[in-house]
């Protein structure tokens, strides 16, 4: 909403407060406000009349012009404009002034001929979008523009705007009087009313019941109406509120509107039937043709003002063209209605149209206020077009003004507030928000709202009207007292911060993707079978539905970092995913699930000497050092049935006891290609299942004081049988004095056939409550090398 | 003759020592002279042969030369494992400039670090933190917070629904019914919730379909307008580090009453919005079983990027979903 404060002094007395003065206070009250437009002096440029121009002796496309601009002296000014002739009026920078964008007008000669100042454009004087004659060329001035008058007079310049941002429940500050009410009550200042409210006709006459959607419904006649442009200061008042000037009949209604709130509508009364009008819902198929020249077919529910012949406008939205207002009127139905807020919305919503009344109409306005705006348009047209004739007001449905009395309790401000008013204080602040108070006893009072406020309906409404005009910055600050809960996570919350932690000083970036995806991307799920849930309406193919699975995102981050020349990614992210209920639960699941990957790692070490780890085997490493921080004994690692997107051969399953905790594996090729990515390792993990295996607490067992004995077996194997098998072989064979087996060699190659391979453990033995003989360790030792030779055909390697 | 000879081995091994360069050869040496089977053993088991008063005589020479002998020879010893361990040292050095073992630490994400600080902050006050569903029921996401139908704020074009009764939630407000639901007519209470909200935005510097809020909620006995303050002004000091002027002023939400924004001045960017909060509407504690008459509360919100901007002057609130590494990782030391 843009405020004119010259325009706003009208209403409210605010002699001697600034305009940033009045921002930064509504501000501090409740409505944020900014200055819009500056006042600007134009100092310089003054209004000219052109008393002739001729042809530029040397120079066809050159006008040599006589101009007054009020002075003893006509000026000539030479000017390139092809829309100069005798007798209109411009504005003239003369000679000395400094042009809004900074050129200064000295005397020049142009093709030989002096010009003594200049002739100016809508551009050059900045007020592009000011004048109703906008044109090619020179500015052209009102034939009523004062000779040698500043051309900032001229404009309404010297006026400050202001804009507010209006919170959605402060309908009354859609007009100049809601403002004046609230910068009044803001500097207790006296508010101006123009006009007493009008008598009023109530009329009985029979006639078709409205619909229950139109609330309030007045007209008023008015005749012999000369259709012209408005005055300056008009036009300059509505320009300044955003609001483009057309003519008279339009710019009153505008007018009247900025000034109550109150849209209002002009038929022209020759076309349409007063007797026979009816506010109604459209019927099905109606038509209309609306001021904009489109036929459109009215919404069911739509309100509809008709006559019995065809429906006139569509309330609130857009009247109709049928019965608009044209050059030829002179006798217009002036229309004030209120109707339903809800349902003007849905409408100019179905029929997208949105009209500055339609936007106000559909924040629910105050009915009381219709005979007023009407009879001030009646006023404002009588002052512009001094023969014109108004009708009485005649209220066809009457608003039905609900009187709102609220109690009000000095304790409850206090509870609120927190902080103590007096009976005086508080009364005081109702005073100046012209609210009706009285005092019912000590710390009560009986407070009426005003129509104007409908965002007022409980105590607790009146305690931040105290509030916000008392001043939220004049309230003590305090912390929190009575009893002092203690502040604390939950385990699964330290575990989620534990495990970013790990992840983070295991080398992994974590990203934050977004939920929305493409239909496509449901690869790589745990949740093949779920169907991603659609949004309604999508915004865009891109972000259509809830994504089943992180790590297409983090493949995007991925491609993204490599197109750019990044190397060593490792990202992980912790995020939910949504899944479609079997059963018709009101909410999807909510699953969290942890992934990451790692790609295009560098080789950046500088020395052959140092390893060079794969991706697979490193990431594997960062999920074993991330279970082993979390205390889960029993993961295991399995070679995992080729799935779709996963290297057929290069994919484990990560399991704990029966359950499945996720995969880790490569990318398949294919897909690595199709996001140009180089060898990526990638996992996922139902972050849930993994909190819930979280042990209780850390299992400590006692530590042994004897020595451990150590036995190292080279083994030869078949190549196929995964060392997993085998290490669970030796776990399964040694007996409990095996305290852990480790393996320190791999290999294959020349001494060993083509189709096996040399593996080799570190076997230690301990027990806790003796030291071990040689005997004892052998007899294990070799119940190991038994097993693993039975079952797994492994033969000692000499 | 035994003296001289004594005397004769002394000078002689003095000499040979001193000559020797290598350990090996001082070893051999001194197995050689003061061995069980050396020269100077060999020697004195010629003393029996002597008269009995030349015996303490021989006796102590031998003792001082044996001591002699030993003596330099360790000393000796001592110098040249000094200088093997010397040159050793040297054979071993390396450049300790080039590059160590990489180990490198990643980075938490800048919304996850600031969400932790602000959780800590609340938590440091006496508050448990709380989740909600994303995916959310049009009633807890608008109806109970006194949004009813038809109210601007559930424009389909502000929300992204999956159907008609259920949504994204574009706030975090939406855990506060269920929470207080689940807490009833307990108090006190204090619980944050962070999380992820959704609406309908087109993304830009400064516009994000998705981002992150926290919702911070207290129900209590004597809870004000005070109080809110106080719990503000603590949190903005704590967050930011520093004490930025902060203005308070009043506002509109329709689950707070009355309702309260919070601006602080950034040193460039002047009066900067920052968070939004207010009185608990008495119709919200109502309808969750609070007295609203006994029991007061107030709830406060705000966007974790907008927060994040601020505190690391992040000028694209597109950065943060990008996840370019090299904007990430500038987070290691966060």
């Amino acid at each position: 909403m843009l405020v004119s404060y010259e325009w706003l002094s009208e209403y409210v007395n605010i002699e001697g407060i600034a305009p940033e003065e009045i921002a930064s206070a509504l501000t501090c009250s409740g409505i944020e406000a900014s200055i819009k437009r500056e006042a600007t002096s134009l100092a310089g440029i003054v209004v000219g009349q052109i008393l002739s121009a001729k042809k530029h002796p040397s120079a066809d496309r050159l006008n040599l012009c006589v101009v007054n601009v009020g002075a003893d002296e006509p000026l000539e000014i030479v000017c390139g404009a092809s829309n100069v002739a005798p007798s209109v009026k411009v504005a003239v920078a003369t000679l000395g002034t400094t042009m809004p964008g900074g050129l200064k007008i000295k005397k020049a000669k142009l093709r030989g001929v002096e010009s003594c100042g200049m002739i100016c454009s809508e551009a050059e004087l900045g007020l592009t979008g000011f004048a109703s004659n906008a044109s090619e060329g020179i500015l052209l001035l009102d034939h009523s523009a004062q000779i040698g008058s500043n051309v900032s007079d001229y404009f309404g310049l010297t006026d400050t705007v202001i804009e507010l941002e209006l919170t959605a429940n402060r309908t009354d500050c859609l007009s100049l009087i809601g403002i004046a009410y609230e910068v009044a009550a803001i500097f207790d200042r006296e508010v101006k009313i123009p006009i007493a409210p009008p008598a009023c006709i109530v009329d009985k006459a029979k006639r078709v019941e409205f619909t229950d959607k139109c609330l309030a419904y007045a007209v008023q006649k008015i005749s012999k109406l000369n259709i012209e442009p408005s005055p300056r200061w008009m036009q300059n008042r509505l320009t300044a509120m955003g609001i483009r000037p057309i003519n008279n009949v339009v710019d009153v209604t505008n007018y009247v509107m900025l000034e109550t709130g109150q849209p209002l509508h002009a038929f022209d009364y020759s076309k349409i039937n007063i007797n026979t009008l009816e506010v109604r819902e459209a019927i099905a198929q109606e038509r209309i043709v609306t001021l904009d020249g489109v036929e459109r077919a009215c919404p069911k529910g739509a309100i509809l003002i008709a006559d019995s012949a065809q429906p006139l406008a569509v309330a609130g939205v857009m009247g109709g063209l049928n019965s608009a207002v044209t050059e030829e009127t002179t006798t217009i139905l002036l229309e004030a209605g209120l109707f339903h807020p809800a349902q003007v919305r849905r409408t100019s919503r179905q029929l997208g149209l949105r009209s500055e009344s339609s936007s106000r109409f559909e924040k629910g306005l105050n009915g009381e206020v219709l005979p007023y705006a009407l009879a001030r348009a009646a006023s404002l047209y009588k002052e512009l077009s001094p023969t014109s004739v108004a009708d009485a007001v005649r209220v066809f449905k009457a608003y039905a003004a609900p009187k709102k009395i609220l109690t009000l309790r000095n304790q409850r401000v206090q509870k609120i507030m927190g902080v103590r008013l007096s009976d005086d204080e508080v009364i005081d602040i109702f005073r100046r928000l012209r609210f009706g108070i009285e005092q019912a006893k000590e710390g009560t009072y009986a407070v009426e709202v005003p129509n104007r406020r409908p965002d007022i309906s409980l105590e607790v409404d009146l305690i931040e009207e105290i509030a916000r005009l008392y001043g939220y910055s004049r309230i003590p600050s305090q912390m929190l007292t009575g009893t002092q809960p203690v502040g604390m996570y939950t385990k699964e919350q330290k575990w989620l911060r534990e495990i970013r932690a790990a992840l983070r000083y295991l080398g992994m970036n974590e990203t934050l993707t977004y939920t929305l995806t493409s239909q496509d991307e449901k690869r790589l799920t745990r949740y093949p079978k779920s169907q991603p849930i659609n949004i309604s309406l999508p915004m865009s193919n891109e972000y259509a539905v809830l994504r089943t699975t992180l790590l297409p995102s983090l493949l995007e981050v991925a491609r993204y970092n490599v197109r750019r020349g990044q190397t060593d990614l490792a990202l992980f992210e912790m995020s939910t995913l949504y899944l479609e209920h079997a059963t018709a639960e009101p909410l999807p699941q909510e699953v969290r699930e942890l992934a990451g990957l790692i790609a295009a790692r560098e080789a950046t070490l500088w020395s052959a000497e140092l390893p060079q780890p794969q991706p697979f085997y490193l990431l594997k490493g960062i999920l074993e050092a991330l279970f082993s921080r979390l205390g889960l004994t029993g993961v295991r690692f399995q070679k995992h049935e080729p799935a779709a997107d996963w290297h057929p051969g290069r994919t484990a399953q990560i399991t704990l006891g029966e359950k499945s905790l996720g995969l880790v594996g490569e990318l398949h090729p294919a897909l690595a290609k199709e996001y140009s990515l180089p060898a990526t390792a990638l996992f996922h993990v139902d972050l849930g299942l993994l909190l819930a295996s979280i042990p209780e607490r850390v299992n400590y067992t006692k530590v042994s004081k004897y020595p451990k004995v150590t036995r190292d077996i080279a083994l030869v194997v078949d190549k196929k049988i995964p060392a997993g098998d085998l290490e669970e072989g030796i776990y399964r064979s040694a007996g409990e004095l095996l305290e852990k087996a480790t393996l320190f060699d791999v290999y294959w190659g020349a001494q060993i056939d083509a189709d096996k391979k040399g593996v080799a453990y570190a076997l230690n033995y301990r027990a806790h409550d003796r030291t071990l003989t040689d005997d004892e360790v052998d007899i294990a030792n070799n119940k190991v090398i038994e097993y693993l030779r039975k079952q797994f055909g492994a033969a000692l390697r000499s | 003759m035994v003296q001289e000879k004594l005397l004769a081995l002394k000078d002689e091994v003095s000499v040979k020592v001193t000559q020797i360069s290598e350990l090996d050869e001082l070893r051999n040496l001194k197995v050689h002279y003061l061995g069980k089977k050396g020269e100077l053993t060999a020697l004195l088991r010629g003393m029996g042969q002597l008269p009995s008063e030349m015996k303490p005589v021989i006796g102590s020479l031998a003792n001082e030369v044996r001591q002699h002998l030993q003596t330099i020879i360790e000393d000796k010893e001592h110098q040249l494992e000094q200088s093997a361990l010397q040159s050793a040292l040297e054979k071993e050095t390396i450049d300790v400039t080039l590059p160590g073992y990489p180990c490198s630490i990643g980075s938490l994400h800048p919304i996850t670090l600031v969400l932790q600080e602000i959780e800590d902050i609340f938590k440091g006050m006496g508050f448990q933190v709380a989740e909600g569903p994303e995916v959310e029921l049009d009633y807890y996401n608008f109806e109970a917070l006194n949004i009813p139908a038809e109210h601007p704020a559930r424009d389909e074009q502000d929300s992204f629904y999956i159907r008609p009764d259920t949504l994204l939630r574009t706030h975090t407000s939406s855990m506060q019914l269920r929470t207080l639901e689940q807490r009833a007519p307990q108090v006190p209470l204090r619980i944050i919730g962070p999380g992820k909200v959704y609406r309908r935005d087109v993304d830009d510097a400064t516009h994000s379909h998705q981002f992150t809020q926290v919702e911070a909620l207290v129900v209590d006995r004597d809870v004000s307008m005070k109080e809110l303050k106080g719990t503000l002004l603590e949190f903005l000091e704590r967050i930011f580090g520093a004490k930025f002027e902060t203005r308070f002023r009043p506002s509109f939400f329709p689950f707070t009453e009355p309702s309260m924004e919070v601006d602080i001045l950034h040193p460039k960017r002047g009066w900067l919005e920052i968070l939004g909060s207010g009185m608990v509407h008495p119709a919200i504690l109502e309808r969750v079983g609070y007295d609203s008459e006994e029991f007061t509360g107030f709830a406060v919100g705000m966007g974790a990027e907008r927060i994040a901007m601020i505190k690391y002057d992040i000028e694209d609130i597109r950065h943060f979903y990008r996840n370019d590494l090299n904007f990430l990782k500038q987070f290691v030391a966060g």
